[in-house]
Order: C-alpha cells, then structure tokens, then sequence
C-alpha cells in the first residue's frame, strides 16, 4: 500500500539507522512533539535502532493529555445535563476528570457520542432540535480548522442549538516554553507532521533561529522518523539550525491557507492552561466574539467545579520530557490503561500508554 | 407467544425433535464424549454487509465446538425481543439463522422466546448453547501447547470489526468491507482427518489475534513470537485501519482461527488448509508467558491485551 509498504520497509530502516549512525560523533537530545511519533518510535521499536549517543525526548503533543482537567470537568458536567447530547472524539471519553469520565457519564445515563467530525455533531444538532448538542473541541492546529468550520456553517445555517466547548492549544509557544526553561536539555526537534500539513514550517523559523536548535517537521512512518532524525543530527553535527521539511508529501512552507483562514475567522489567540504544565501565554485558541452564542463555556454557567489532579500523576514532567513514563512511581502499578490517573495512560497519543502497551516493563 | 413460535419459529426450523413442541428435545449422541458451549449475541446493528446477527449467533455456536475438535449436532436458540420490533425484521433473523445452521450441518432442536418492554434490549438479544461429538482423542486446549510448536492463522484478519464500525459509525469506504462471519468446522474435520496432531485451536473473535495469542501464552505459560510480516491483512481493512487508527491486531474476526502444532507438521497443515492460511509465529523457549512481535522493520515489541475497546484517534 502506497506510503505505507516503502515507509515500513525493514532494508531502508536498516539503511537510515546505519546512516544516523556513521554521521553521529556526539551525544545529542532530541525531543519529538507528537504524540503519533511517539507512539510510532514505541511501536516500531525506533529508538532501538539508533546509536546510543542519540536521547529521545517526548514531548507534549498529545492533544488529549494537555486537555486542563477543568475543561474535562466542565465536559462531565455538560454532559450530564438532561436535554444536552455530549459529543466527543473517541480518545476523551476515557480521559478521567476529577471525578469519573464522560464514559462513566454515559453510564449513568448522559447522553454522550463519539463522532469522528465536528459536522457529524452539527448533523446531530440539525435533527435534535430540541436538544443542545454540545462538541468538545480539543486539539493542536491539526483539528482546528474541522472546528472553525463547523461553527462557521452552524452560524450560517441560523442554527441555535449546536455548542462547541473549545480546549485548542498551539504547538510553537508550548516550545518556546520548553526552549526557555532552565532545564531545557533538548537540541533538536521533530515537528508534528499534522499540525504542519495545516500551519505550514514558516512559524518554526523565529525559534529555530533564536534558540539555535534545528526543526525538521516530520511524518509517523517509521522512515519518516528515522529520516527526520537523521536531519536534525546532521544539522546538529554540522552545527546548523535550520527549518527542514521531511513531510513534503504533505506539508508546505505557507500550509493550507484556506484551512488557516477559516481558523483565524473564527477562533482567536488566547493564554491556555496545560494539563500538567500550566499556563503558556498565546497557546490556546477561543471563539471570537462575532461567535460567543456557540461558545458552550458562555452558555452553560458552570460554577463551583472543583477539581482535583491525584497527586502522584506526574504527566505534567512526562509531558515536558523531564522524566520517562517508567519513572513514574505508580507506573503499571496504581496507573494502568484500566485505571489510569493521568490522560498520557488513556490516549493513544499518550507517552505513558505507548510505554505500556510495547516496551518490556 | 406460542403463536410466535407455533407459526414464524418452529415451522422455519423445521425440525423433528423441535416440533415435537415439548419443554425440552431428547436427540441421540453417538460418541462417548460431547463438547459443549453457550453464548449470547447482542450485536448492533443488526444487520451488516456479510451477516446479522442470526447467521452471527450459529456461526459463533459452531466455531465454539470446532475448536474442541467437536463436530457440531444440535443447538438451542433463545430470543429476548425488544417490544414493537418490526415482523419483518424478526422473519429475515429467523431464516438467516435456518440458512447458516443448514450451511454448517447444525440442528436447531430446542428454543425459548421472551418479549420485553421497549427500551429494555436493543431490537434481538440472541443466547445459544451448542452441543457437539468428540471423535478424537487428542487434547486441544491451551495446556497441549508446547515450545516449538507452529502457530498457523486460517486467513486475513479485522474485516468483521471494520465491518461492524463502517455501518455502526455511518463511515463510508471506497470498496465495502464485508464480515467474515462463516462457519469454521470443515477446515478443522480436514485437519483430524489427516490425522495431525492440533495441540490448540482457538477462533477469533473480540479483541482480535492478538487477545487469543496473550490468553493462550498466560493459559499455556508459554512465551510466542509472532511475524508481522506473516499476518495477512486486506488492503482495504489496512487501509480503514489506518485512517480510524485501529491496530489490526486487535480488530474483531468472526470467521478465522490459529492453530497450533508441532513444528514438523507445519507445512502438512498450511497444505490442508490452503492458501489462505500462514504461519504466523512460534511458541518459543522461554519460562516467561509473553507474546513478542517481529515488526515490519525487524525490531521486537510486547503484545499485550488491550484496555476496552479502541477508540478512533483524534489526528
């Protein structure tokens, strides 16, 4: 199968981590920023292959995982409100909120849906009329422009029943975060493909150039990693920092300028909160004003939500590559994908669920 | 009720010891060892490109006895009703499951109808229990399972579960992924009456190859390597895999199974069971239960049992 059979094959594997292997003379610390890669470098065993001079950081791409745990429990509450059809992509309904999830809302007798699109819950809203159908709107860059648009055609289509309660973050300001603590140790990234298929390479270039560390936006094939680290190690080597473009299959420079125009129509550039990490100031996008009557946080007045993180859940350090999953005290042990504290045990994005699923405990 | 069964069920079923119309069917066994097994069905939808769920529920009644090796005889059939399911749906049920159990040499010998209020089952909940003759001598369990023995999978795998998720999620693919769903004592009877030695047998249902593989290692207490190379997927259900990102691993099969053998008669069953088939793996020499894969890029990861169902990924 085409892009999946070339990019999966065992010779040019083999090849590529020989490749990284001739050029690496020094130890280097390279994060990825998707959660897919992760779980692809996990699954395929990526990491095994690479010379031991080469540290692989994880880094805070897990949409899911960074979802503030108020917003979850602004989901559960919503949820639970008798005329209202919750709907989610598949991944949120496991994540636990302070208390339970939208599964256990589900079971009590919300109703919540998975939904593979946010048209699919405008759909819902069109044939529910009396009903308040509500979409949890999370993710990086990659599933904002879906988003936009479905409030975008809901307003167009006058209709009044379709919510989105909105948790976007971007990707570059959670870097500079990263790039601009004290106990930053990371030298080169792996961009997040997908988010680069929609935001385009450009927005990288004032950070690759101000904290000298080379960006290589790159794909989820186990030849897409291993040639994307092999960019960044010889940028590395050859003491470049430069921005680079694995993923030309499907990212340009400029992105996809209709997608990025009907996001900045219709969301705005706010402060967000990080799951685990805290506030980053411009991380996150709202609804603009022209928007307010689809925005469920306005609509629905939540008040005296409490939450609480269980305390030994360390995704935030897992999140900002400070530890590893399996340094986690309550790895495997009070935190399984069965019960998991944290949102990196339940997504398939998550660092922690990857560790679980394929690395030998 | 009784006109229900006295002039829809019984009449298609057509059996003597079912129109005898008493509380239970009295039927003749030949062998000295039967096998045994019950289920329920509770599928939805219905109905779904390769099945539904009558054909779905004999199908899983027969597979359960072949793989004891048990040749299937007799079934019993009960329906939980939801109140107000349409005639028609019911009659199209009632003779799928006439024409799987006739396909599969299965008699339909007893059975029991309920209705519930609405809202109380979602259209047919469907229970079987399955009796089947044991004419061999072998042991085929979990516990016959050995270091060095092959393990062989009868065909491509995940086009029930993409199946089921195509009409469940409303999604629609370029080429229609039919289920799998098929009755599976043919192959197995060739298999013993070629005289080969199956030390287990297990099909494939929910949770996939890579659930039967993991219960089999615990069960067992046998380490298994498996080759992902080896693993026959459709490029259509690789494909649907790939956008929902769904490990086809772990996808539900309703029509395949993995036998396991001693390493000599390996290729004597991959003959048998025709092209089809493919050794996958082998139970390795390890005093550690655990299932490893050799990836498509020569490196080895952990299989372990997956945490509920998988859930679509979000980008």
């Amino acid at each position: 199968m085409k892009y999946l059979d070339e990019y999966r094959d065992q010779n040019a594997a083999q090849k590529m981590a020989s490749a990284i292997a001739s050029i690496t003379t020094k130890d280097w610390t390279i994060m990825e920023i998707c959660g897919g890669q992760t779980h692809a470098i996990v699954k395929f065993g990526i990491d095994e292959l690479l010379p031991k001079q080469i540290h692989l950081v994880h880094g805070p791409g897990c949409p899911v995982c960074v979802t503030p745990l108020e917003a979850i429990d602004k989901a559960l509450a919503i949820a639970s409100l008798k005329d209202v059809i919750f709907c989610s992509f598949g991944d949120m309904v496991r994540v636990p909120g302070s208390r339970g999830d939208l599964l256990s809302v589900k079971a009590e007798g919300g109703d919540v849906r998975i939904v593979y699109s946010p048209m699919d819950a405008l759909s819902l809203a069109k044939e529910n009329k009396n009903k308040k159908v509500v979409f949890f709107a999370v993710g990086f860059e990659t599933t904002a422009p879906a988003n936009a648009m479905a409030v975008y055609k809901a307003k167009e289509d006058g209709i009044t029943n379709f919510f989105v309660l909105v948790s976007h973050v971007l990707v570059p300001p959670a870097m500079e975060a990263i790039l601009s603590s004290e106990t930053n140790k990371i030298q080169g990234f792996l961009a997040a493909g997908h988010v680069c298929t929609v935001m385009g390479t450009k927005d990288y270039e004032p950070l690759a150039k101000k904290y000298k560390v080379p960006i290589v936006a790159t794909g989820f094939e186990p030849l897409d990693i291993l040639k994307g680290l092999y960019m960044v190690i010889k940028q590395l080597q050859e003491g470049r920092f430069e921005v680079e473009n694995e993923y030309a299959r499907l990212v340009k420079r400029e992105g996809n300028v209709p997608a990025k125009d009907i996001v900045r129509q219709v969301f705005e550039v706010v402060p967000r909160k990080w799951r685990g990490i805290g506030e980053i100031p411009q991380s996150g996008l709202s609804l603009r004003e022209k928007y307010a009557n689809f925005d469920a946080e306005k609509i629905f007045q939540l008040q005296d939500i409490k939450t609480e993180e269980p305390p030994e859940c360390i995704s935030g350090l897992v999140l900002q590559g400070l530890k590893r999953p399996n340094e986690c005290s309550q790895f495997g042990r009070k935190c399984t994908p069965e019960h998991p504290l944290g949102a990196p045990m339940v997504s398939s994005e998550g660092a922690c669920s990857a560790y679980y699923r394929y690395k030998t405990l | 009720m009784n006109e229900l069964i006295e002039k829809m069920i019984a009449p298609v079923f057509a059996n003597p010891a079912l129109l005898k119309a008493h509380d239970g069917s009295v039927v003749n066994v030949q062998s000295k060892k039967i096998a045994m097994t019950t289920d329920s069905y509770v599928i939805h939808p219905l109905f779904f490109p390769g099945g539904d769920i009558g054909s779905l529920a004999v199908h899983g009644t027969v597979n359960d006895l072949a793989m004891c090796g048990a040749k299937p005889l007799y079934m019993s059939v009960g329906f939980i009703l939801e109140e107000g399911l349409p005639m028609e749906t019911l009659w199209q049920v009632i003779r799928s499951i006439k024409e799987a159990a006739q396909k599969s040499g299965i008699q339909i010998v007893t059975g029991d109808t309920k209705v519930v209020d609405k809202g109380k089952a979602d259209g047919i909940f469907i229970n079987t229990t399955g009796v089947g003759a044991v004419e061999h001598k072998l042991d085929i369990s979990p516990q016959s399972v050995k270091k060095g023995d092959a393990i062989i999978l009868s065909g491509d795998i995940g086009r029930h579960g993409i199946a089921i998720m195509a009409v469940r999620e409303g999604l629609e693919f370029e080429t229609k992924i039919e289920s799998d769903s098929a009755p599976l004592w043919n192959p197995i009877k060739d298999l013993l009456k070629k005289n080969i030695r199956i030390h287990c047998l297990r099909d494939l249902t929910r949770g996939g190859l890579a659930s039967a593989l993991v219960e089999i290692s615990k069960k067992a207490n046998v380490a298994i390597q498996i080759d992902e190379r080896a693993i026959p997927v459709r490029e259509d259900v690789k494909g649907a895999c790939e956008i929902l990102g769904f490990d086809p691993l772990y996808v539900a099969n309703e029509g395949r199974f993995i036998c396991f053998v001693d390493g000599k008669e390996k290729d004597a069953v991959l003959k048998i069971l025709g092209k089809s088939a493919s050794l996958i793996g082998t139970v390795m020499d390890s005093k550690t239960s655990k299932v490893t894969l050799k990836s498509f890029i020569g490196t080895t990861r952990i299989v372990d049992m997956l945490s509920g169902d998988q859930l679509p990924r979000i980008c």
